[in-house]
């Protein structure tokens, strides 16, 4: 295969599985720490409870997300060493700083994990602010990157040489308030969503009604279905932002997204459909007239460029617009079931919640870190053929080393293994520590 | 070489002072992984809980350290990201797997009591592996396992499996991570007054201590036929090695008389000084003879800004690490519990 292909195949496989650990290891902190405050403001001890056994799963998670991270960092400079080059001269700040954020998250999550029993009230939800603080500041320092690599600003390339370097330029570029705030809030939705699966699992898979653990796990669900819709809002409108971003910025990546070939005013939005490639006719979709003008400009007049007015080789792969209608779709349906799950427990005042509504909020975790994959994946694939936008191709930026091909399939197998390990230790743990035991010490 | 303070210097300074926190931190975490596994089935005393109390909290910060010299080196010297890319694509993507491996085997072994034992050998011998692997990187700057030809670095295999100094080096590596672990491991069960713990690991120390030096004076001598140029550099900064060979005589008495605090101490600036003398040698070169700090050094006004972004990181954490210390090092409560 090819060099370059092998090297986009590496690094991608390798982000979208360390993702997974990364998103979870911003948005479970945070839920650790709605916990502990709920314990201050309400003194129920259920909330120490739950705080103490997220704080197990995720120290285990962590023993996943840390080193696929590591590795992520190692890759990137292996494979991509042109890039790196740029990355040192220009945009080296954030890499350096989110050290700090490592740092920071890393000293607190030992405290307060090791240290939990030595602790203060106060001190818990400090240490645990902590936490989440240093995680969701390196998430948004690493995006500073991808947002870069998008506008890149604050230097100039004059024969293939870096100058007049203005590295706060470089890291306060166009895109990255706008992206880093997409990143963050989906984070903290789909950390919320995974533990509100998890309790409707729970209380799904009870074989009697023990009503104590019942609303134990009820407790659980509707804080993460609360945090977790609040998150899905934001996200949604913020996402909105981020698509007026790429039409002023990436416009080639917002036309392969709606399959937009030709330039036109009143430019309508499709969900799904089929592509001919040779006629680039779209068969099946469904159109809604004048949404995606709309959406570029906040005016159904906008004229939105098609992919026709670039040259082909410069056309992102036309298959993102259906990770981009999956993830919108798993927006607006998150959304919404919260919305329902919300209104039944409060304004309907039910307690008991009927079991098709309870397998719909087990979909929500896997649904919303599935979004995250999608987004992730037409981000950086939208990208390309550019790996710097308008400055340098992915191409000219790979490595000459051989053996990529061996290096692929030890990294996948790794990731596997890794994968059915942690789900298995996972497993394993909570078994032999079930939830009637801890209740029943206390 | 002529040692005026220009940025390139402060630069390559602080790289050095983070492979060195590095080296230390690893090589005590590498070891205390491998004493958990060499002692699993001591059951009258407590070796490996010794090793595991403190491989707990600490092997999170000490992973963030690798990733501060990665980064550090391709912020400070982004030009020589494309040679070492190049040439340490297959060791260190092999390095970082195996590091994986362990992390969460460490990690899991917390979780899985019955599985322990099989979990505890995986980050016991990754955690020799690793050291041995991550340390080529010194014999591969020495240059010539690196072929230059067509305009791409490619690595020697042949040279670098074939060369006297990397079984050097990986011998030193490997004898370093245990016999600094052994060390500041007796001085931590020392301090957590466990007895037992504190005379197996001292009388490893007084073993190890003799073998580290010997294979760190086979480095020497296979320096002066790989590298000569080095070699000589480091004649011109002998005083730093002879004081290190000081500080080791130090550090080797006090775990004699049983003080293991102060040999602890002895033993790392040992190799502070050691390391200090290394890497003056090894200048101007980053890879020899294609690499110089000068030729691969990052914008300046990055520089600047990476500088100061230090300054300030460093400030605000240090509250931080110390009560992280007060926690965990010299909380006696703690460390006597069980
Ligand atoms: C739970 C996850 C999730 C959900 C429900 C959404 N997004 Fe998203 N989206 C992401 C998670 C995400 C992401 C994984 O975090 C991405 C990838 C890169 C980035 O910056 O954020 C992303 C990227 C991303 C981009 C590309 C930015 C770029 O390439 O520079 C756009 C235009 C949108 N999103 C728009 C939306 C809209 C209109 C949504 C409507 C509800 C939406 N997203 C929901
Ligand atoms: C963590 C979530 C991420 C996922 C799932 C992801 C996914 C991918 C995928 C699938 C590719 C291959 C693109 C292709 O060849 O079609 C890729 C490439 C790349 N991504 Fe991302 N990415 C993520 C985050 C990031 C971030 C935060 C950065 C910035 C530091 C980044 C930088 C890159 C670079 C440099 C490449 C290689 C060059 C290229 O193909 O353009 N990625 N990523
Ligand atoms: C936007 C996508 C990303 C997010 C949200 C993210 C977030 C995180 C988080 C929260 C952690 C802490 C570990 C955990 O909680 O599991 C982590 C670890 C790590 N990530 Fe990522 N990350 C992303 C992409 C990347 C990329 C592209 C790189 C490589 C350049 C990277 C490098 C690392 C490293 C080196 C660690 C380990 C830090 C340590 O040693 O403590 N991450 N990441």
């Amino acid at each position: 295969m090819d060099q370059v292909v092998i090297a986009r195949s590496l690094f991608g496989t390798t982000m979208g599985f360390h993702i997974i650990f990364a998103t979870l290891g911003v948005g479970i902190p945070l839920m650790i720490l709605f916990a502990e405050v709920m314990k201050l403001q309400t003194k129920d001890p259920d909330y120490t409870t739950m705080a103490m056994r997220w704080t197990k799963g995720f120290a285990v998670l962590l023993g996943v997300g840390i080193p696929t991270g590591t590795i992520a960092a190692v890759q990137l400079s292996l494979l991509w060493p042109e890039f790196m080059e740029v990355v040192g001269k220009v945009i080296a700040l954030p890499f350096q700083i989110e050290i700090f954020a490592f740092l920071l998250e890393a000293l607190f999550m030992s405290i307060y994990v090791y240290a939990y029993d030595r602790l203060s009230p106060t001190m818990r939800i400090v240490s645990v602010a902590l936490v989440a603080f240093g995680a969701v500041l390196s998430a948004v320092l690493i995006t500073n990157v991808h947002a870069f690599e998008a506008t890149p600003e604050g230097f100039r390339m004059v024969n293939g040489e870096v100058v007049d370097v203005r590295p706060w330029d470089a890291f306060f570029n166009r895109s990255f308030p706008v992206t880093a705030t997409h990143v963050m809030v989906s984070a903290w939705m789909t950390g919320a969503f995974t533990i509100a699966s998890i309790a409707a699992w729970k209380m799904l898979r009870m074989k009697k009604k023990d009503m104590r653990l019942y609303a134990f796990h009820r407790k659980a669900m509707m804080l993460g279905l609360v945090v977790g819709g609040v998150f899905s809002i934001l996200t949604a409108f913020n996402g909105h932002d981020s698509a007026q971003h790429l039409y002023h910025d990436q416009p080639e990546k917002l036309a392969a997204a709606e399959w937009l070939f030709e330039t036109e005013t009143y430019a309508p939005l499709l969900i799904g459909g089929t592509l001919d490639r040779e006629t680039l006719e779209v068969k099946n979709a469904i159109h809604i007239p004048w949404a995606l003008s709309f959406l570029s400009g906040n005016r159904f007049d906008t004229e939105v460029r098609g992919l026709n007015t670039w040259p082909r080789d410069e056309w992102p792969p036309l298959f993102i617009h259906t990770l981009f209608n999956g993830m919108v779709l798993i927006g607006g349906l998150l959304t919404a079931m919260s919305v329902v799950g919300f209104g039944w427990k409060r304004i309907l005042k039910r307690d008991v919640f009927p079991s098709w509504m309870m397998w719909g909020f087990v979909t929500a975790g896997p649904l919303a870190m599935l979004a995250i994959e999608f987004g992730w994946i037409f981000s950086c694939t939208g990208r390309q053929p550019w790996i710097i936008y308008r400055i340098m191709r992915t191409a000219d930026a790979t490595t000459s080393a051989t053996n990529l091909g061996m290096l692929f399939v030890l990294f996948t197998a790794i990731y596997v293994f890794l994968c059915v390990s942690v789900v298995a230790v996972l497993r394993y743990y909570f078994n032999r520590h079930p939830l009637e035991k801890e209740l029943a010490d206390l | 070489m002529n040692m005026t303070v220009t940025d390139e210097i402060i630069a390559v300074t602080l790289i050095w002072l983070f492979v060195f926190v590095y080296a230390i931190a690893a090589a005590i975490d590498f070891g205390a992984g491998f004493w958990s596994f060499f002692y699993r089935n001591r059951k009258k005393n407590n070796m490996s809980r010794i090793a595991n109390r403190y491989l707990s909290p600490s092997w999170e910060l000490t992973n963030t350290f690798i990733v501060l010299v990665v980064v550090g080196l391709v912020s400070f010297f982004p030009g020589v990201t494309r040679v070492l890319g190049a040439v340490l694509l297959v060791p260190f993507s092999i390095g970082v797997l195996l590091l994986a491996v362990r992390s969460a085997f460490l990690v899991y072994s917390h979780s899985v009591d019955r599985y322990k034992k099989t979990l505890i050998l995986i980050s016991g011998l990754t955690g020799i592996f690793i050291p041995a692997l991550l340390i080529l990187v010194l014999p591969i700057t020495y240059g010539d396992m690196i072929d230059t030809s067509g305009g791409v670095e490619r690595l020697l295999w042949g040279e670098l499996l074939a060369s006297s100094s990397t079984y050097a080096y990986i011998a030193f590596a490997v004898t370093s991570t245990l016999f600094l672990s052994s060390l500041l491991l007796s001085d931590y069960a020392h301090v957590s007054e466990d007895h037992e713990a504190y005379r197996v690991y001292r009388r490893d120390a007084l073993i190890l201590g003799p073998i580290t030096l010997l294979s760190s004076v086979a480095v020497v001598v296979t320096m002066q036929f790989d590298a000569p140029w080095m070699y000589e550099n480091l004649f011109a900064n002998q005083s730093w090695i002879l004081a290190s060979v000081v500080a080791f005589a130090l550090g080797y008495w006090a775990v004699y008389v049983k003080k293991p605090r102060l040999a602890t101490l002895a033993v790392v600036t040992q190799y502070l000084l050691a390391a200090t003398g290394y890497g003056r040698a090894h200048l101007p070169y980053l890879v020899y003879p294609g690499v110089t700090i000068e030729s691969g050094f990052t914008a300046e006004s990055t520089f600047h800004a990476l500088f100061i972004s230090y300054l300030v990181g460093f400030a605000i954490l240090t509250p931080g690490f110390l009560y992280f210390w007060k926690l965990f090092m010299t909380d006696r409560q703690y460390l006597k519990k069980r």
